[in-house]
């Protein structure tokens, strides 16, 4: 006898149990703390934060511990954390020409005032396994200079003094915010930046790599690319002025992309930018080379119909918490439909048999009457 | 004045809000029938039911305008305090509440685009008393017909006419709502 | 903030608003709802909050539920025609922790009802209030995968290129290929994505007596059904819309009028056809009826 399947309930609690279990690992071994995380697996916690557009190292050291570093799954409880939050205004928009900069590099000079900072980078780094690690990992101190001060002003800035480079005023006009209103096409500059910021980190580098293989090419030139602390501040209406309230490292990138003119516009360069929390200069760079290629309508280019041009294909498919989300769910059983289409498909072949087999029937009664004829 | 400003909100706000909007959206969704709303004490000349509508709906989000007599300091202050919705013109207003009389022209609020037909104005109208006759209405929500008591026919078939575009009403009287959205045809 | 939800830092929950949303989310989401009630069968956009489940597994749904309901509700939620679903399961109890509302298996004693892939068999009441989770709103949508222009033909009410894709199906396969999700015209006006319901539930949008609300999540669109709405399915005077379903009685109730799932039974491929829907199933067993299946 046939006996529906129950206990779903029960199915799901053992299930959490059992994870649990697993993310706790070998119990043997000692258990990671959120310490630990934030401080050695730094570059995992910037992403969480960038991509779960939430500040906070330690909430996103826990949301990886949590999804055992599966980092979208961790973005996910950032996000979903994030919503929770009552919101009580909007910062002041940071000023990264007072950034305290950790790493500055342009690619586009051979020196730049303030000079060329490498700061703590991989690049140079030969990617050699590096077996000590896996024993200790105590290090001796790096060397130290004394911190520049002062205002580290933007290379673009001293391209802008030929106009050589497209001028980017600033406006004071409120930028949308896709975490408040429903995504809306076409949309304008300001959202689509947002969108990228908190964009996949593989999906914008995929995006951006294509650009560079020639769809939608922009010839892009790193003109700066800047990680360190800024301030972030806050109109208090009361007080009549604004305070700081913290302070934020961010990976600020600016492309200056070659630009022939076009009907509307002189010869001269363009920007690309890119702005992500934390040290996150791949994403930075991505977010610039994206920016620049959704650009083309505003600089009168022609749509070459490349992915990377396609702001609503972009920007649709650019969030992984949406993605992964709707990728995933057709692990949910969908088997009332599959029946409805096993119905269908069966009711197609049947017919079709009748056609075949009348069609036959047809053939073998005409080539009969061909015999007998003959 | 601040005391009652102060004052006359919902007790328990995600409760209160909850059972008003249920009444709101029955009635939305049943063009004709009244239904009560309780929870809101607000200063006259606004009605417990259009202060009840307005703690349901309304927020920092939504531009309010406030149409002729009910535009007073005692109903601002509220509204200030308990809804902090801007207020506006009736022209960028997504709220408008008042007398059918200080409401009209209908031609002064937003019935929305082609694309967008839902950003249009909800027009919250006070109305002395909210009865089972009158006008006969025909449409979604509707069995077969209902009746209520419009303050006029006309301007509310003009707006069935341009439909998808249109206004949508929540009539408010004492502590009883009803509602007619652009989809009901006033016969 | 009234209505601020605050988790602790070690991850339990110290409190919920009621039925989790903020009030400020539940007033964005309650307007759009109003909006697409007063417009029925249009999708209105709403700003779709991140939930603390994922997008595509009934976040829209949720977020409509949570909307709408009050601490009086009944609440009943189906995955497939099934309360016992693994999903159907975790939001029901979602519900349960966060609103603290009844819940129960029952059609006729739920208030609300939260469904994917399904409208239930026992015809639904004036006072009900359906909420389906919707994946992909725009019924133009795999015909036309642009929002800005999809859009557009909305509101020119340019709905050739639908006709145009069923016309299509019936010169190759005789008949109009789509078995589920079957897309129909509200009040002569806009074409609407019923969400994924086998086209055997078609018909039962068309005069219900409950309201019926559609949510979706990562789609940011909601759309509604009155009560007594005209609707009706897409088709074509020579080729008139067909419900169809499994051409057997359920295996365990004996019902000939239900829509059937089919289960296979052992490891030689023996099949069985018993309801999607396990509530008129269960309850048609309490009042007596036997299937074939169950000696």
């Amino acid at each position: 006898m046939y006996v529906a399947v129950k206990g779903g309930e029960q199915a799901i609690g053992n299930a959490h149990a059992w994870l649990a279990e697993e993310r706790r690992g070998d119990p043997a071994v000692a258990e990671l703390g959120i310490a630990q995380i934030r401080e050695q697996l730094a570059q995992a916690v910037n992403r969480v934060m960038a991509e779960g557009s939430l500040y906070d190292p330690d909430l996103a050291a826990l949301a990886i511990k949590q999804a055992r570093g599966d980092l979208i799954e961790a973005i996910f409880l950032l996000r979903a954390y994030r919503t929770t939050l009552p919101r009580f205004g909007a910062s002041r928009p940071v000023d990264t020409a007072d950034m305290a900069c950790d790493r500055r590099i342009s690619a586009t000079f051979k020196d730049v005032p303030g000079g060329q900072v490498l700061g703590p980078t991989f690049d140079y780094t030969h990617r050699l396994l590096d077996f000590k690690l896996a024993a200790e990992g105590e290090v001796p101190p790096a060397p130290e200079r004394d911190p520049a001060t002062g205002p580290v002003p933007h290379v673009t800035g001293f391209l802008n003094r030929e106009g050589l480079i497209e001028e980017e005023p600033g406006v004071d006009t409120i930028p949308p915010d896709l975490t408040r209103e429903p995504l809306e096409m076409p949309a304008g500059r300001p959202l689509r930046l947002q969108s990228l910021s908190r964009a996949d980190e593989g999906f914008v580098l995929s995006m951006a790599y294509s650009t560079q293989r020639g769809y939608a090419r922009n010839h892009a030139f790193v003109g700066e690319l800047r990680i360190g602390a800024v301030a972030v501040e806050m109109d208090v209406p009361e007080l009549g002025f604004a305070i700081e309230i913290g302070e934020i490292t961010l990976t600020e990138c600016e492309t200056v992309n070659q630009f022939t003119g076009s009907k509307s516009e002189p010869p001269q360069f363009t920007r690309g930018y890119g702005l992500v929390f934390g040290q996150t200069e791949r994403k930075a760079i991505s977010m610039a080379l994206v920016d620049r290629a959704l650009r083309w309508e505003e600089l009168g280019e022609d749509f070459e119909g490349a992915p990377a041009q396609d702001a609503e294909f972009v920007l649709s498919h650019a969030d992984n918490i949406q993605a992964t989300g709707f990728l995933e769910h057709i692990k949910l059983p969908h088997y009332v439909d599959f029946q409805a289409e096993l119905e269908l498909v069966r009711k197609l072949r049947r017919e079709a048999e009748e056609v075949r087999s009348s069609a036959l029937m047809g053939g073998l009664a005409s080539h009969d009457g061909q015999e007998a004829a003959e | 004045m601040i005391a009652d400003a102060l004052a006359g909100g919902f007790a328990d706000p995600a409760i209160d809000a909850a059972h008003a909007f249920r009444a709101v959206m029955d009635a939305m969704a049943r063009p004709g029938t009244i239904r009560p709303v309780a929870g809101a004490e607000p200063p006259a000349p606004l009605s417990p039911a259009a202060g009840a509508v307005l703690l349901t709906l309304c927020d920092t989000d939504t531009p309010l305008h406030l149409a002729g007599s009910l535009d007073d300091a005692d109903v601002r202050a509220w509204i200030a305090f308990h809804i902090g919705a801007p207020i506006v013109g009736s022209d960028t207003c997504t709220f408008a509440c008042g007398s059918w009389a200080d409401l009209v022209p209908l031609s002064r609020y937003s019935t929305g685009t082609p694309e967008y037909p839902d950003r249009s104005a909800t027009l919250i109208v006070e109305v002395p008393e909210l009865t089972n006759d009158g006008a006969v209405l025909m449409g979604p929500g509707i069995r077969d017909r209902a009746h209520l008591s419009l303050p006029e026919k006309d301007a509310f078939r003009a707006n069935a006419r341009a439909y998808p575009l249109g206004l949508d009403f929540i009539f408010t009287s004492g502590t009883r709502i009803a509602a007619l959205p652009r989809s009901t045809e006033v016969l | 903030m009234s209505g601020c939800m605050r988790q602790e830092p070690d991850g339990a929950r110290a409190d919920y608003n009621f039925a989790y949303l903020d009030e400020q989310t539940k007033r964005m989401i309650r307007r759009a709802i109003l909006k697409g009630l007063a417009i029925p069968g249009y999708q209105v956009p709403f700003a779709s909050r991140e939930m603390p489940m994922p997008y595509g597994w009934g976040t829209g749904g949720v977020q409509v539920s949570a909307a709408v309901m009050v601490p009086e509700d009944r609440f009943k939620v189906i995955d497939q025609g099934a309360d016992d679903t693994t999903n159907a399961v975790s939001i029901r109890a979602f519900f349960e922790r966060t609103a603290g509302v009844a819940t129960t298996t029952r059609t006729r004693e739920a208030s609300v009802i939260q469904t994917r892939h399904r409208i239930p068999e026992e015809p639904l009441r004036e006072g009900q209030i359906l909420v389906y989770q919707v994946p992909i709103p725009e019924p133009l949508r795999f015909l036309e995968p642009r929002e800005s222009e999809t859009r557009k033909l909305h509101a020119l009410e340019d709905y050739g290129l639908m006709h145009v894709k069923l016309y299509e199906d019936i010169a190759r396969h005789g008949h109009i290929a789509t078995a589920y999700d079957y897309p129909v015209r509200v009040e002569a006006r806009y074409v609407m994505d019923p969400s994924p319901i086998p086209k055997f539930d078609t018909p039962k949008l068309a005069d219900c007596p409950a309201i019926q609300l559609f949510g979706a999540g990562r789609e940011q669109r909601i759309h509604a059904l009155p009560p007594y709405t005209r609707v009706v399915p897409l088709d074509f005077e020579d080729h008139p819309f067909e419900a169809s379903k499994p051409d057997h009685p359920c295996g365990l109730c004996g019902a000939t009028d239900s829509y059937l799932d089919e289960v296979i039974v052992d490891d030689a491929g023996g099949r069985i056809f018993v309801c999607s829907d396990t509530d008129h199933c269960e309850a048609r067993r309490d009042s007596g009826h036997v299937g074939e299946d169950t000696a």
